[in-house]
């Protein structure tokens, strides 16, 4: 499993995710700058946090238009797997891989804490070191991760099970309380139809050794690395 | 050729749940203005180009507002677009 990182202008979660790749999991990896017109042969791109060209005009507005994301998208499309983290789950929302959007925080904040999530979907290639329901603790560090779908699109997502992770409590409650930013059904990550490209407004990278805190987030990244084993023995 | 200048406006959806206009909305009515009933915070986009006539104008700005000035999922738009007449 060779995993691609892509730094864009403004990215500054590329050497968190880098260094769980390589030096936690023992990953091949290979950083992609957001001119390059290929992936490297990549087998999983991930699109990092941060603020890709600044955020202008709208979060991920820019971003969608680098050379890199048309081969992101016919990755995606190919069914390569596609994992956005933060302004990367913006960025997917803006190119249209993942429905809906982010919009400002419900709090007006920048939020910049741990939440705990309801791992709703363990049949992914992202979550299938985690158990059914499990409860995981991830940071989360954003101003404008709060979910936005229209009704119909809402419900859609929800009837195929497209919601993998929820802002709950520490017992695993979704309850309002728990939500850190007004997500619509207190949605922190969704996945597209075919299983294959995953948004998610925390911070898995930042939680991938006990020194920070947590090692949750090693979970999601042993998953990805472990599915690649499965694709090389099937 | 023309010279025009394109005033884009764009707002949250009335569906699309907009903090800043709330807290702008509460902050006019702590100074007394509490007339206000609704405040929705946008942006507003000024495009300088040259175009055709007016009708192609209008219909390029429109094209600039469906791929990339706006979000259709959470954002509506309208613009006027004037001719600027050169001294």
């Amino acid at each position: 499993m060779k995993f691609g990182v892509v730094v864009f202008p403004g990215t500054w979660s590329d050497r968190d995710c880098g260094w769980v790749i390589d030096q936690v999991v023992g990953a091949k990896l290979q950083y992609l700058w957001h001119k390059d017109a290929d992936l490297k042969g990549c087998d999983c791109v991930i699109l990092p946090g941060g603020f890709a060209y600044g955020d202008y005009l709208r979060t991920g507005a820019i971003a969608r238009f680098a050379p890199v994301m048309q081969e992101v998208g016919e990755f995606a499309d190919r069914g390569g797997l596609v994992w956005g983290i933060c302004n990367g789950f913006q960025i997917l929302c803006e190119a249209g891989l993942l429905p809906g959007a982010l919009i400002r925080n419900a709090s007006l904040e920048y939020r910049c804490e741990w939440t705990h999530l309801s791992v709703e979907r363990t049949d992914l290639a992202f979550t299938s070191q985690c158990a059914e329901r499990e409860v995981i603790r991830v940071p989360i560090g954003h101003g404008e991760g709060s979910y936005f779908a229209e009704p119909a699109v809402l419900s859609r997502l929800e009837q195929n099970g497209q919601v993998v992770f929820r802002y709950c409590d520490a017992g695993g409650r979704v309850v309002p309380g728990a939500n850190p930013n007004g997500s619509l059904h207190n949605i922190a990550g969704i996945i597209n139809k075919r299983g294959n490209v995953l948004g998610m407004m925390p911070h898995p990278e930042r939680c991938s050794e006990p020194e920070l805190g947590g090692a949750d987030g090693l979970k999601l990244f042993r998953s990805v690395a472990g599915h690649g084993l499965k694709v090389l023995m099937s | 050729m023309i010279r025009v200048v394109a005033r884009v406006i764009v707002t949250p959806k009335p569906v699309v749940n907009d903090p800043q206009g709330i807290t702008v909305k509460q902050g006019l009515a702590t100074l007394g203005f509490r007339e206000v009933e609704d405040v929705r915070v946008g942006k507003y986009i000024e495009v300088s180009m040259e175009a055709e006539s007016m009708h192609e104008a209008r219909e390029r700005v429109e094209a600039m507002c469906r791929q990339l000035l706006a979000n259709h999922i959470i954002e509506d738009f309208h613009f006027e677009v004037d001719q600027v007449v050169r001294r």
